[in-house]
């Protein structure tokens, strides 16, 4: 048996429980889905559609803590956890590009190594640029802009087209019909269920419990201010692009400019998110995580870098920090794509294509 | 020195954890001892799933109006009027603070769970279900200062003639004595006890299965009526149904449900049919049927369908026996092929045609069958056969300890000075006999409440 079908056969053992009681239905999709599923084949039907409810589970351990048959009952139930390592499987099987699948199995090794592989490489870049003033021409003096936007857009880009690829297979194994016959409340209603992070709320919007027996919003909370740093710090890279080429006004800008606006709130918030996030990574029990747990503390360290690094860089203006600094940062944020495209980043995308085949089957 | 506390409460279900709080928030100083360890905290309550509270109006979680008249109605049809009338309407009425009782405290509600849809009106449904409950009264409990102990065992109570006066127990293999001014019993009832089921049920008892915690041996109670306070109910008396016979033989709860009964033929030992599995929805049978299992020869029974019968019954989670004939089928329950290939002929004789129709009473029936099935019968013809095993299974006993309104034990007809009891060990007061869903956990919540404060205002 093949690791992922074994744990198939448990998480269809332990469904099969929870399909007869129930009591959990309240907390969140997982349930209503799996009630959906006939669970008792155990052909490559039935492990497609475990995927399905593993990536619906957003880990918030309301159903462990309320379960009258977790350990030491001996029906030994614990959805959290065996969804955990059917989705760290299907991670493996989804993600692209395929060699890299290092990033799944071995992420803090394959961070860590992306990081230092980018920052080196950025360092080497700069040193080969000759000895400039550093000070007056900033950072196209020690990196051209042009250097920069292709790297990063070819990143980008890439990035781009490994969700694609992914994103196509788990559609496809998911069965669900092409998006342009999907009703609009399939939509409406998965993006609307993603961006609330309701399935963070329990049931009852008090939370998770994935830290312990009371349930909190700080799962929830921490993982909107990472977003909405995120974006923050996104927009201002697009406004300042924006202000480069059709506005004529190229970096550096002023801190009550628009992207140094954007760029400053953006670190600060994404600084705090993310650390809120480590602390959610490290304090939760470890019989919800399944054995995986370096693979979401990979990329919260890498957010938590970019904020910080991207904070200090803009402090390091100026000074003799500057090419250090400026290396650290790109190479930090290049490693940051590299998880976009094959890292934990992509469980948005899985969980947002499990919603809407959510809602697509749980009809209007 | 041994610890004094104004109240100790013995038992760490719904009904224990109620009673703390409130004698805690009447400003008591509580210690709440539970025989479990950690884990396996909060007794039967841990397996249930919703309480029944009077309502006139529709605030959520429920819809609709159930009144006081409704609801003593149903209970008295249920029981056979087996019932202490002025305890069982002080029960019904102090029900209505219930939900948001529990809400103040961090319990939570939820719609009816899909396939009890016609329970939305009458039952209010704990989301997350008994455990939840518990969680939330712990912690609540633990914030309140009460001092809980966990495997507390092999407690003694000490009385001085019928007051309580402390107890010695063992706590992680240390013998601890305590003292406190009353005394709150709220320990369950004996239904995990099999020597003394078997004192009341012979033999038979081994046969039965026990739905919940194997805490529940009864020893607080034995202790009770030894120290000479008055018992309400009859020893046979409980509330029992019939369940998968391959659960566990304790704590299996609510998994263990075999919903198929109405739709095919139940067949004993002997292979004969013994009732009529159409007679009413299941969820208002399988009580009974719990006790018509216990009269069975060893106390099994198999539910058996055919292939007509689709997936409209919640799935068991342990797999039917399957046979492409009858004859395989008796071979692999251990049932003689002859008797069951003529029950079934019988039977299937007698189906007369109709429109069936499995959320009605239809109109499928049989005609001149000494065992008449009333409704929802078809024809027993269609291979693959599944037949499911029945066993009684005990969820708890209604022999227990008589109380007054003020949650108060009696010695005769005088009420005790400072003991006092609530849930299951003294449910006994209100269902003589008979069930009705959810109402085990209102009891707990009013006698909890009750004995709560009267356990801080008793006469010392």
């Amino acid at each position: 048996m093949t690791a992922s079908s074994t744990h198939a056969t448990e998480a269809a053992r332990i469904l099969n429980i929870c399909n007869a009681c129930r009591y959990c239905e309240g907390h969140c999709a997982v349930f209503p889905a799996a009630q959906l599923i006939p669970l008792a084949s155990q052909d490559d039907g039935a492990l497609v559609d475990l995927d399905y409810l593993s990536h619906l589970c957003h880990s918030c351990g309301a159903c462990y803590r309320h379960c009258q048959y977790a350990d030491p009952h001996e029906f030994s139930v614990n959805v959290p956890g065996v969804l955990a390592n059917l989705r760290m499987a299907s991670f493996e099987q989804l993600i692209r590009p395929r060699m890299l699948k290092m990033s799944v199995t071995h992420p803090l090794s394959f961070s860590l190594a992306s990081t230092l592989l980018f920052v080196t490489g950025f360092g080497l870049a700069m040193a080969s640029n000759g000895l400039t003033n550093e000070a007056a021409g900033g950072f196209y003096a020690l990196v051209p802009h042009t250097m920069m936007a292709s790297i990063f857009s070819l990143a980008a880009v890439l990035v781009v087209i490994c969700w694609t690829s992914s994103a196509r297979a788990f559609w496809r194994d998911l069965q669900l019909p092409w998006f342009t016959q999907l009703p609009t409340r399939v939509f409406t209603g998965a993006f609307s269920d993603a961006l609330s992070l309701k399935n963070l709320g329990g049931g009852h919007e008090l939370g998770c419990y994935e830290a312990g027996e009371q349930p909190s919003l700080f799962k929830r909370r921490a993982h909107h201010l990472t977003v909405t740093g995120f974006m923050l710090c996104f927009s201002a890279t697009c406004v300042a692009t924006i202000y480069h080429y059709l506005l004529d006004s190229p970096a550096p800008y002023h801190w009550f400019e628009l992207p140094k606006l954007l760029g400053i709130s953006g670190g600060i918030i994404l600084a705090v998110g993310a650390t809120g996030l480590l602390l959610v990574n490290t304090k939760a029990d470890d019989a919800l995580g399944g054995t995986n747990t370096g693979f979401g503390i990979a990329l919260t360290v890498l957010l938590l870098l970019t904020s910080v690094s991207g904070l200090v860089l803009m402090l390091a203006h100026n000074t003799q920090w500057l090419r250090v600094t400026l290396a650290l940062h790109l190479g930090i944020v290049l490693a940051l794509f590299v998880n976009f495209a094959c890292g934990k980043f992509t469980h948005g995308l899985y969980r947002t294509i499990a919603l809407i085949a959510y809602h697509h089957r749980a009809g209007p | 020195m041994p610890e004094h506390y104004d109240v100790i409460v013995i038992g760490g279900g719904h009904a224990g954890l109620t009673a703390a709080i409130t004698a805690a928030e009447n400003g008591a100083r509580v210690c709440m001892l539970e025989s479990a360890p950690r884990a396996m905290r909060g007794g039967n309550s841990r397996h249930t799933r919703n309480l029944r509270p009077v309502h006139v109006d529709t605030r959520p979680p429920m819809s609709g109006v159930y009144d006081q008249h409704e609801y003593l109605d149903d209970l008295l049809r249920v029981t056979g009027g087996k019932t202490n009338q002025s305890l069982a309407a002080l029960t019904l009425r102090e029900s209505a603070m219930a939900i948001e009782w529990l809400v103040q405290r961090g319990v939570r509600f939820q719609p009816p769970l899909s396939g009890t849809l016609h329970l939305g009106r009458t039952n209010a449904f704990f989301l997350g279900g008994g455990k939840a409950l518990v969680n939330a009264l712990y912690a609540f409990a633990e914030n309140l200062g009460i001092t809980i102990y966990y495997n507390a065992l092999d407690i003694q109570l000490e009385f001085v003639d019928t007051r309580f006066t402390g107890l010695s127990c063992q706590l992680n293999n240390v013998e601890q004595i305590m003292t406190s001014d009353s005394l709150v019993a709220a320990s369950g009832g004996f239904e995990a006890n099999l020597e003394w089921l078997t004192e009341i049920w012979g033999d038979a008892a081994s046969n039965f299965l026990i739905r919940g915690t194997p805490y529940n041996r009864g020893d607080i109670l034995k202790q009770l009526i030894r120290a000479g306070f008055r018992t309400v109910g009859e020893p046979h008396q409980c509330h029992a149904v019939a369940i998968d016979g391959r659960a566990p033989k304790f704590d299996g709860g609510i998994v263990s449900r075999v919903d198929c009964v109405p739709f095919g033929v139940v067949v004993n030992k002997n292979g004969e049919r013994f009732h009529d599995e159409g007679e009413d929805f299941w969820p208002k049978r399988y009580a009974s049927w719990g006790r018509l299992i216990a009269n069975q020869p060893e106390q099994v029974a198999w539910a058996i369908i055919d292939d007509k019968v689709g997936d409209i019954f919640m799935p068991t989670v342990s797999k039917p026996v399957v046979a492409n004939t009858i004859p395989g089928l008796a071979s692999q329950l251990g049932v003689s092929a002859d008797n069951l290939n003529q029950t079934l002929e019988h039977y299937n004789s007698a189906v007369r045609p109709g429109q069936f129709s499995p959320t009605e009473l239809d109109d499928c029936h049989t005609e001149n069958l000494a065992v008449k099935k009333s409704h929802w019968a078809q024809t027993l013809d269609k291979a693959p056969y599944r037949a499911y095993e029945l066993r009684c299974g005990i969820t708890f006993t209604y022999l227990g300890v008589a109380v007054d309104e003020r949650a108060r034990l009696m010695i005769g007809d005088e009420p005790s000075h400072n003991v006092f009891a609530a849930g299951e060990i003294m449910a006994g007061n209100v269902l003589g006999e008979g069930y009705l869903a959810g109402i085990g956990m209102t009891i707990g919540h009013v006698f909890g409440k009750i004995a709560g404060l009267q356990a801080t205002r008793h006469d010392s």
